[in-house]
């Protein structure tokens, strides 16, 4: 990674992260003597089920959708936490996602992750100094403890941190501060491409706007590209260049995200943006939302979203629908869109 | 949001030489201070009476212990200075008792007070070597069965129930006779530390494995751990640098309770006969002579020994109970 | 002008530690009118949750109201004894928390525990209590009452849970409705609906809401009026109209700008530097000085009051200020 001040290549459009057909699969089911002696069958959950994405370099890419949508699972899967159970993940061409350890061990070093509670990231029993260098000496990136504790220092101002919090333990750091050193550490092995796992949802919204700020400043100042998981609408239209959206492990809207908000076309996904507070207090009235997410273990048959669909017919009901691309630049995988069955147009009116 | 509970284990992987950071020693130690202080340990301790008395008792015992040769009147293990014409003297305030001995002597005329002294400072030996290997034994297993999962939780877990499910002082009679039968020393009583000290801590070894293998569960699905997983850092780094030093709060509260329970067990050992010799007596080796002469009047050869074992337990016991509610945040 | 139904008049809550005292709640008054949603915002720390355990009397120990005074229709609840309270808390005073499995007993189908609560409060036969049950059961949107009366609480789902919670709120038509972070721990698609129930049946049944989140959506979709509190103190209160779209302390003017807004386009937000300060390391003065941009000496010295600045109040020497120059 350059430490150069680097803009976005406006020209050189190049894909540094492309999924295809990305599933993971958990066996959930209760322990084999319960489940002969309750003779309950295999449950497999489906957390992520066949998506496709890619990621441009430089740019923001957002996995939008609520709990058990399988979106932390990506965010794991992308950083080898996980095991792909199908489907491959290639980041600059190359295959990582069957990589052996010692051939991942050059791509751990470009491809970090920043997680959601800054509570639970930091091991509480280390100093600050100690969790930001484990990095430079896992990879062995700075050998002397000079080395090291030039690097630290340097990584902890990049956050705004002063070198002497180094010496400090996490538990003397604010949420917003932790969250600092968790980015710190993660800019360690100076990466190019950062997983962030709803990096902001555990803190307050004064504290979200610093860090996505900061968030921001990083990206331009290093040229990196963000993989960005929340299950908010407003911070992920703010932080995002293109957004996909997932509902119970599948992808039901790819789309840049001026589109994607002004111009949603699954109907999942203008569901979602209606229910977005209104803090301009126009006094719309909302589409009202029914129904709950099902249980991913026995989800729906068909599209997974016909139960809760107000355009759903039986053809949803029966068979699961392909993506197909839209002349607005989205990818869209509904069968009402691609039958014309669901009305175009915006679905929140211009503020 | 986690959606899924990360129990799946990596499971180990191809080594990878020069991956890993070296570990920083000084970091765990001042960690545990300043968390200690933070903690309001020292604070609660400050505040609690019979902790500090506890404490003082306890702290006598060992201190007896250490420094034996020089606090006890005499050395009971010297023949030379033991005279089988002091034998079954009463306690020195009482007729026919001398001033040499102030708790009496026994039947082969050692000061009952010196036999006390030396034979806790073998009893605590035996505790605290005992409770270290119980306590390397279950925090290994523990850690491994917690962070591995799977078949091998499942294998180390069963064993643990098993032997949960035998008393631990029969268990550890199981184990003293094994070792006897097949070191063959019933008659020197050479071995004798050892063997007690295997048996006890095999015995004991349950306790820290169960609780630490909760915490190791705890701890591992934590995203610190999943952020040393990002890094590549190794399975067994992890559990040693990241997971351990997260998990000893409790290790720290059980070591105390066990070091009671481990006395307790090697005096009744003694006094079944199958710990320490009449030649080199612990505590439960006085009362199990003691108890022989009970009833022919001498009672000071059991009474005092068995007060002894009595106050260094209950004080260990009780020591163990405060820290337990100092380290529960729960409590606090 | 109506009298107001719940009163709150410079409530201090504390928490004696051996490190000192630690003010939670500092000199907080507001009031609440019948039938009306109070809103009361604030970052974690900012004493709110405090504010509404201290009025239904379940302030956590050693936590206490150390000087104050809580008024329920004209009559002081912050004194009473346990028994009298736990009544009031029945029957004048519901509350609702953000976790709704600590509302429920676990160990009762919910049909029991909203039969059993109905009962202690009102005349009605099991058969009665049983009848009203299924009614609020389908007035809180939970499909097939009948059936679902005798379902235990963890075979619902989280907001058919919440909703539940609301149900048993409700079901002796309390005055006042304490909701903490009612929706904090729900999904986004399900939060809409929670809040949208809890307005529609607060309106019907003529109930005071005192809401009290950290999500200024929901306030905005929600509440009448909003107080936003800052280090246990009220910043700014006012009609959520104003308070929203024309705020005048500092600290409402620099949260409202930190909220990500969708189509708002590639700007950065507006940040308050710093974090809100521990109980511990509250400064002098306005407790906002440390980070905020306009201060000026008096800031540092001495402690702001609320005062009428338009519609809303303010606690802030800026604003005062400027009004005593006017």
């Amino acid at each position: 990674m350059p430490e150069a001040v680097e803009n976005k290549p406006a020209e050189n459009v190049k894909t540094v992260m492309q999924v295809k057909g990305l599933a993971r699969y958990f066996d959930v089911s209760p322990p084999l003597l319960n489940r002969i002696l309750e003779r309950l069958p295999k449950q497999i959950l489906k957390a992520v089920d066949g998506i496709d994405f890619e990621i441009t370099k430089g740019e923001t890419f957002s996995l939008v959708g609520e709990s058990g949508c399988g979106k932390s699972t990506v965010a794991r899967l992308i950083v080898g936490l996980y095991r792909p159970s199908a489907g491959s993940i290639e980041f600059e061409g190359r295959d990582i996602s069957g990589l052996s350890r010692a051939e991942m061990a050059p791509m751990r070093r470009r491809l970090q992750m920043i997680f959601q509670d800054p509570y639970a990231s930091l091991n509480p029993r280390w100093r600050v100094r100690d969790i930001v260098a484990e990095p430079l000496r896992a990879f062995g990136l700075e050998t002397t403890s000079s080395g090291i504790e030039r690097r630290v220092g340097e990584l902890l101002s990049y956050v705004k941190l002063a070198a002497a919090d180094g010496e400090k333990y996490p538990h003397e750091f604010s949420g917003g501060q932790r969250q600092r050193i968790s980015i710190a550490r993660a800019l360690a092995s100076k990466p190019d491409f950062l997983v962030c796992d709803e990096p902001t949802s555990a803190l307050d919204v004064s504290v979200q706007a610093q860090i996505l700020n900061l968030m921001k400043d990083l990206q331009r100042e290093f040229g990196l590209t963000y993989l960005f998981i929340s299950h908010n609408l407003a911070v992920v239209s703010h932080v995002s260049d293109r957004v996909g959206v997932m509902y119970l492990g599948r992808l039901v809207e790819v789309a840049p995200a001026s589109t994607l908000f002004r111009a949603p076309r699954h109907p999942y996904t203008r569901m979602l943006l209606d229910t977005i507070p209104d803090l301009s207090m126009s006094g719309r009235d909302r589409m009202p939302v029914s129904g709950e997410v099902p249980n991913p273990i026995t989800p729906p048959s068909g599209c997974t979203f016909h139960p809760r669909c107000p355009f759903a017919n039986d053809r949803c009901k029966r068979e699961i629908p392909l993506p197909i691309e839209t002349p607005h630049g989205s990818r869209v995988t509904c069968h009402g869109v691609e039958e014309g069955r669901v009305p175009e147009g915006p679905v929140i009116p211009n503020r | 949001m986690v959606e899924v509970p990360a129990t799946q284990s990596r499971g180990p992987s191809a080594s990878e030489p020069g991956l890993h950071s070296a570990p920083d020693p000084g970091a765990r130690a001042t960690g545990l201070w300043s968390r200690l202080r933070d903690s309001d340990v020292l604070y609660s301790f400050s505040r609690s009476p019979i902790t500090i008395t506890a404490a003082i008792v306890t702290a006598l015992f060992i201190l007896c212990a250490i420094f034996a040769p020089v606090v006890a009147p005499h050395n009971p293990f010297d023949m030379a200075t033991i005279d089988l014409m002091d034998s079954s003297m009463p306690p020195a305030w009482m007729e026919g008792g001398d001033s040499r001995f102030l708790l009496g002597t026994d039947d082969q005329g050692r000061g009952i007070l010196s036999t006390i002294i030396f034979g806790s400072r073998i009893s605590l030996l035996i505790g605290f070597a005992s409770v270290v290997l119980a306590t390397v034994l279950g925090v290994g297993l523990g850690l491994l069965s917690g962070f591995v999962g799977g078949v091998v939780d499942a294998f180390i877990m069963r064993v643990a129930e098993i032997q949960l499910s035998f008393p631990v002082i029969l268990t550890a009679l199981l184990i003293d006779g094994v070792l006897r039968g097949v070191l063959q020393v019933e008659k020197s009583g050479e071995l004798a530390y050892w063997i007690l000290i295997l048996s006890i801590g095999i015995s004991n070894w349950v306790q820290f494995a169960r609780t630490v293998r909760g915490s190791t569960m705890v701890e591992r699905s934590k995203e610190y751990v999943q952020a040393a997983q990002v890094i590549g850092i190794r399975s067994s780094m992890i559990v040693l640098r990241h997971i351990l030093p997260n998990v000893m709060g409790p290790v720290l509260v059980i070591a105390t309770i066990q070091l009671a329970v481990a006395v307790l067990s090697e005096a009744t050992l003694s006094f079944l006969g199958v710990g320490m010799p009449p030649t080199e007596p612990s505590l439960g080796t006085l009362i199990q002579i003691g108890n022989d002469y009970l009833f022919s009047g001498e009672w000071w050869m059991v009474i005092f020994p068995g007060s002894a074992l009595a106050i260094l337990v209950l004080a260990v016991n009780l020591l163990g109970d405060w820290l337990r509610d100092a380290l529960n945040p729960r409590l606090r | 002008m109506v009298n107001p139904l719940l009163e709150v008049k410079n409530l201090r809550v504390e928490f004696p530690t051996r490190r000192g005292v630690l003010t939670a709640v500092d000199d907080v008054s507001l009031h609440i009118n019948p039938g009306e949603v109070l809103g009361v915002v604030g970052e974690s720390g900012a004493g709110k949750s405090m504010t509404g355990a201290a009025i239904i009397g379940l302030l956590e120990p050693p936590g206490q109201i150390a000087a104050g005074e809580i008024l329920l229709e004209g009559r002081r609840i912050d004194n009473l004894p346990y028994e009298q309270m736990r009544r009031i808390r029945g029957r004048e005073i519901g509350a609702i928390f953000q976790d709704p499995l600590t509302s429920l007993n676990p160990l009762y189908s919910v049909g029991q525990q909203l039969i059993e609560t109905i009962q202690t409060h009102t005349e009605m036969t099991y058969a009665q209590a049983r009848n009203r049950a299924v009614e609020l059961l389908s007035e809180v949107g939970i499909p097939a009452p009948e059936r679902r009366i005798d379902s235990y609480p963890h075979q619902f789902s989280g907001g058919m849970r919440q909703r539940v919670v609301i149900a048993l709120a409700l079901c002796v038509n309390p005055k006042l409705i304490i909701a903490d972070e009612p929706t904090t721990a729900l999904d986004v698609s399900i939060q809409a609906q929670i809040i949208a129930l809890l307005k529609r049946l607060c309106r019907e049944h003529g109930t005071a809401v005192m809401l009290v989140t950290h999500d200024m959506g929901v306030i905005a979709e929600a509440a009448d009026r909003v107080a936003v509190m800052y280090s246990g103190r009220i910043a700014e209160i006012g009609p959520v109209r104003q308070v929203v779209q024309q705020p005048k302390h500092p600290y409402t003017v620099g949260l409202m700008g930190s909220i990500p807004i969708i189509d708002q386009g590639d700007e950065r937000l507006t940040q308050i530097d710093g974090a809100m300060p521990r109980l511990t390391e509250i400064p002098s003065g306005c407790a906002f000085n440390p980070r905020c941009t306009q201060t000026i000496e008096r800031c540092f010295t001495e402690r702001p009051n609320l005062v009428q600045v338009g519609q809303s109040s303010v606690s802030c020497w800026h604003h005062d200020r400027e009004k005593t120059d006017a």
